[in-house]
């Protein structure tokens, strides 16, 4: 379908086509929006000596927003790496948990202070806990894929990780295991060109990570991961086809990873200034936001109203949380095992 | 009563959980159509079909972690590793995930999953098929590690680890699989986890030990009997967490202890024994506490005369017994 704007510019209203209501697209930029305020805030933050670490997803939410809003949020299990902030924003968890968990507060959902931040996990949200040593949350979707089969439930568990982490054995494990028995979980490489220092030149010698799905006998994708439209469009049919039990697919999404690697990192050893600048050209935030102006859905009063309201959700969930206690040091011998 | 060996007790508790819970299943290699290498899954894939008796991929952090992911979802999984020596690419699984995952999520989530192993040597296994592993993964908080030594308390201790909600490692001594034979009941019962149990009553020295290294002990009680000399033995059955309490009072009641294990001497199970004992029990002590164990080389070999060299055995055991009783 073709939308002409007062703009006299022509821009194709691809969102329709693929399901989505206009609700939703500005539903799933609001969810972006929303990740990277988040995100820059925690950096002034850890600038500020206020939080100890941060580690980012900008330059990704544009692929975790589109492939969440694929999957069902009432029903399927997410197990999201520790960029995931987009993911798990679009599965219920709040701005006042997130900076809970950066400032390492009692009642942060994901471990109550004691994992460092982006370490999620939030069961009534269906986030799996994850940990630090990457990949290993990969056979655990699997399980979940493998409980869903076996107890005839209708759900599909999706998991992602980054594409030097791709090389980890517990991806190539997983991904035949799940192969094999045909178990509904999507695989989802978050390709952002590096691995803290090494780019993906050095990680893989294959063209693209998606090529590692054909060894495992699994549809493998790769897709513009600054679209979330693209990535809405694979992670739905992978889902799809999850639930009509033919099994998993390996999605893998091109983007760039905007900061350092963490807050204790300086990305200017390794990359120059022009490389990230011409990256933050193609940043998902921004062309999603152009498409949804041209097509008249993003108004100008619409984005200033956002811009208020997110400061206001992200200045009460800092607020909050800088306020809000500590567990006290004896909690630290609890919940070992069942008490 | 009916006699059965440990084996029969593995398959036995196996059987009985998964026609009780059926969230209860079983994967690993050859678990299924073939019914396990030692056959320990024998008859389950007939009686309960291939998708609650799983053969899986050859990928030990595959069969622990899709088992993790399973348990964390709300399904009693029992993985099977074909041989205790082969769960080293799953020790970051296990470690890294099912001993923390109840701790690092703050109790929001948890891990019920059951690791079942057969370790310990003298079956002419050589380097790789004769290990004792349980001292890697006996300083982890969150995993709990289970080692019986009899049939009776091979069912008992499997049944309460399927049940228990946190991860147990279930570690078979696979020289006792068709060697050990022992009374089971008919009727239903459990073993509690993390107690220690004695195996036989005694005053002039006690022994500390589990698994295979148990039935030795009793073997050279009997001898040493009949020379008047009297032995306490303590089954540690799970070896992490330790039973403190059990192990003071053993130590106690002779005040000459004799610990042993199969595995190497240095930083196995034995040496933290002897911690709570020196701990806790100056006082009550007659003689040094005495450790048996396997000598600090990488494992055991092959040819006859060298297995033998390596591997505990009743002999060496009696030995041992006999110098603390005349110290
Ligand atoms: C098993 C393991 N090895 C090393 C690390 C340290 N580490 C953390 S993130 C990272 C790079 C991961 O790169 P990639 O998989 O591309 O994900 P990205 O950070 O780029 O999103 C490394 C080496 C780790 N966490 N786990
Ligand atoms: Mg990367």
């Amino acid at each position: 379908m073709v939308n002409v704007n007062r703009r006299e510019t022509v821009t194709e209203n691809r969102h329709k086509k693929l399901g989505l209501s206009d609700e939703q697209v500005l539903e799933m930029y609001r969810t972006m929006l929303l990740a990277r305020r988040i995100d820059e805030r925690m950096w002034l933050l850890n600038r500020a000596g206020k939080m100890a670490f941060v580690v980012s997803g900008q330059g990704q939410e544009a692929a975790q927003v589109g492939a969440a809003f694929a999957l069902d949020r009432e029903m399927d299990y997410v197990a999201p790496y520790y960029r995931d902030m987009g993911v798990v924003l679009a599965f219920g968890m709040s701005a006042r948990d997130l900076m809970l968990q950066g400032f390492g507060k009692a009642d942060d959902p994901n471990s109550g202070g004691r994992q460092m931040p982006g370490h999620f996990g939030q069961k009534k949200n269906r986030i799996i806990t994850g940990s630090s040593p990457v990949t290993t949350q990969v056979p655990h979707a699997v399980g979940f894929a493998l409980a869903a089969k076996m107890e005839k439930k209708d759900f599909v568990s999706f998991v992602t990780f980054g594409e030097g982490s791709s090389n980890q054995g517990d991806f190539h494990e997983g991904a035949n295991f799940a192969s094999v028995h045909k178990l509904p979980v999507i695989f989802m490489c978050e390709n952002n060109h590096y691995a803290i220092s090494v780019p993906l030149s050095k990680q893989v010698a294959c063209e693209k990570i998606s090529d590692r799905a054909i060894g495992y006998g699994m549809p493998g994708v790769t897709i513009d991961g600054n679209d979330p439209l693209a990535v809405y469009e694979a992670v739905k049919e992978a889902a799809d086809r999850a639930r009509r039990g033919e099994g998993p697919s390996l999605i893998e999404t091109i983007s760039y990873r905007l900061t350092p690697h963490s807050s204790d990192d300086d990305d200017r050893i390794y990359r120059g200034k022009e490389e990230v600048d011409s990256a933050k050209e193609k940043d998902g935030l921004y062309t999603f936001a152009s498409y949804l102006r041209e097509i008249n859905l993003l108004t100008k009063e619409l984005e200033s109203k956002w811009d208020e309201e997110m400061k206001e959700i992200i200045d009460d969930a800092t607020d909050f949380a800088e306020s809000a206690p500590y567990a006290s040091p004896e909690t630290i011998y609890r919940h070992v095992y069942a008490e | 009563m009916p006699v059965i060996n440990y084996i029969q007790a593995v398959t036995q508790a196996l059987k009985e959980e998964m026609q009780r819970d059926e969230k209860v299943f079983v994967l690993g290699e050859d678990v299924g159509v073939k019914g396990g290498v030692f056959r320990a899954t024998d008859g389950l894939y007939e009686q309960f079909g291939e998708e609650r008796v799983l053969d899986t991929p050859l990928a030990e952090s595959a069969i622990a972690g899709v088992g993790i992911g399973a348990a964390m979802y709300g399904m009693r999984p029992v993985a099977e590793m074909q041989f205790a020596d082969f769960i080293m690419p799953a020790v970051n699984q296990i470690i890294s995930e099912a001993a923390k995952i109840r701790y690092r999520s703050n109790n929001d989530w948890f891990c019920p999953i059951t690791i079942r192993a057969p370790y310990g040597g003298g079956v002419h296994g050589a380097l790789y098929h004769s290990q004792s592993i349980e001292a890697i993964f006996a300083n982890q908080p969150g995993l709990k590690i289970v080692m019986p030594s009899t049939p009776y308390d091979v069912k008992g201790l499997l049944k309460s680890s399927i049940r228990d909600d946190d991860p147990v490692l279930f570690l078979e001594h696979k020289r006792a699989y068709r060697l050990i034979k022992g009374e089971v009941p008919e009727e239903e019962y459990t073993l509690p986890l993390g107690k220690a149990d004695i195996k036989k009553e005694g005053t002039d020295i006690t022994v500390i030990t589990y698994g295979l290294c148990v039935h030795f002990a009793l073997q050279a009680a009997e001898k040493l009997e009949a020379e008047g000399v009297s032995t306490h033995i303590l089954d540690l059955r799970t070896v992490y967490p330790l039973d403190e309490q059990a192990i003071i009072e053993a130590a106690s009641k002779t005040g000459k202890v004799l610990l042993i294990t199969e595995d190497n001497k240095e930083g196995s199970i034995i040496g933290e024994v002897a911690a709570i004992i020196s701990e806790n029990c100056l006082f009550e002590l007659d003689a040094p506490i005495k450790r048996l164990a396997g000598p600090d080389v990488p494992a055991m070999s092959y040819a006859p005369p060298l297995e033998k060299e390596f591997m505990m055995n009743p002999e060496k055991v009696e030995h041992a017994m006999r110098d603390l009783a005349e110290f």
